[in-house]
C-alpha cells in the first residue's frame, strides 16, 4: 500500500523540498505538497511533515505566525486523530507554538546561529519515529538553527522524562537546551518535534545516513499498525 | 483606544540577549548594572469597545508565549 505523506510549506519554509525528497526516497511515493493557506489536508494521510525554515521571517517568535495559519487547524485535528506528525527545526517551533508539544524554543544560549553535525542519543526507541533505532544508540544528524534552545519548566521536564517523551538528547549541548533535549514527543506519541534535520542525513553524499532509520522505522511501524 | 502590551521573559528563564547586552554595557564602562532583561512592546490601536477579555485573549493566543513570557496590558488613553 502506498505511503501517503504530506509536506506542509509555509511562506519562508526552506527545507520542504529536502523533506519531500527524503520521504519519496524512503517510501517510493512522492508526498503531497500542501500550502499553509490550504483549508484542508488530503484524506487518509499516513504521515505529515512540517519542515525547517523561517516561516513568516520568524516574526514575533519563531513559528508563532505559522502556528496560526489555516492549515494548522487541520493538522491539530489530524494529530488528535493519531496521524503521525513530524516537525523538524522550524517545524518543531511551529508545533510547540501550536501547543501540540510542550515547552518553547528560545534563542540559542550562545546567541549564535549554529550549523553543523551534532551527536544525538536516542532516548526512546519505541515511538513511531524512533523504532528504527536502538535505545541509547548514538547518531549524527545536522542542526542549523538560531532558536533551538529548548525550555520547559522543571515540572514539565520531569513529566516528559518520566513518560519517556524525550526522543533525542544532544550528546553535547550545542544550544543551551534544558536537559540536553533535542526532540520531544506528545503524550500520545504520534507527534515528534526535533531541532536536528534527519532529512539532511539520508544519502551518503550528505556525509551521513543516520536520518534514514527515522523515516524507515516510521514506515515499518505504520505498516504494522 | 491605544493599548500597549509589554511582553517580558518570565523570571528564571535565561535571556541570552539580555546577558549579551549586559556585557556590552559593562564593556562601555557602566558600573552597577546588576541585570538586563529584554522584552517586547506591542502597540495596538483598537476599537474603544474592545473588552479586556478580548485583549487578554490576544495576548494569550498570539502576542505572548505564556510558556516563557509574561505580559502586561496598558491602556494609554
Amino acid at each position: 500500500m502506498a505511503f501517503r505523506s504530506a509536506v506542509i510549506t509555509f511562506p519562508g519554509s526552506n527545507c520542504d523540498r529536502d523533506m519531500a525528497v527524503a520521504l519519496e526516497q524512503v517510501s517510493g511515493t512522492a508526498p503531497v505538497r500542501v500550502w499553509h493557506g490550504d483549508a484542508e489536508l488530503p484524506d487518509n494521510l499516513d504521515f505529515i511533515a512540517l519542515p525547517g525554515g523561517f516561516s513568516y521571517g520568524d516574526y514575533l517568535r519563531s513559528g508563532a505566525m505559522a502556528a496560526n495559519s489555516p492549515i494548522m487547524r487541520e493538522i491539530v485535528r489530524a494529530a488528535d486523530r493519531g496521524v503521525p506528525v513530524l516537525g523538524v527545526c522550524n517545524g518543531f517551533q511551529v508545533l510547540s507554538e501550536a501547543r501540540l508539544l510542550p515547552g518553547a524554543l528560545m534563542r540559542n544560549a550562545s546567541q549564535h546561529f549554529i550549523c553543523r553535525t551534532v551527536g544525538l542519543k536516542v532516548e526512546n526507541a519505541q515511538s513511531i519515529f524512533t523504532s528504527g533505532y536502538e535505545a541509547g544508540q548514538e547518531i549524527r544528524i545536522p542542526v542549523a538553527h538560531h532558536d533551538g534552545n529548548y525550555f520547559a519548566d522543571e515540572e514539565t521536564l520531569d513529566r516528559l522524562e518520566g513518560d519517556g517523551r524525550v526522543a533525542f538528547r544532544y550528546t553535547e549541548n550545542c544550544n543551551g537546551s534544558r536537559r540536553d533535549i533535542a526532540g520531544v514527543l506528545n503524550k500520545a506519541g504520534n507527534v515528534l518535534g526535533m531541532m536536528p534535520h534527519p532529512e539532511r542525513a539520508v544519502d551518503a553524499a550528505h556525509g551521513g545516513t543516520d536520518g534514514l532509520a527515522l523515516f524507515e522505522g516510521a514506515m515499518k511501524a505504520l505498516a504494522k499498525a | 483606544m491605544k493599548i500597549r502590551v509589554l511582553v517580558s521573559l518570565k523570571p528564571g528563564v535565561l535571556d541570552p540577549q539580555g546577558r549579551a547586552v549586559h556585557h556590552a554595557l559593562e564593556g562601555l564602562g557602566f558600573e552597577g548594572v546588576d541585570d538586563v532583561r529584554i522584552g517586547r512592546t506591542v502597540e495596538l490601536d483598537v476599537a474603544d469597545n474592545t473588552s479586556d477579555a478580548a485583549l487578554t485573549e490576544m495576548c494569550e493566543k498570539l502576542l505572548a508565549n505564556t510558556v516563557i513570557e509574561n505580559y502586561k496590558i496598558e491602556k494609554l488613553d
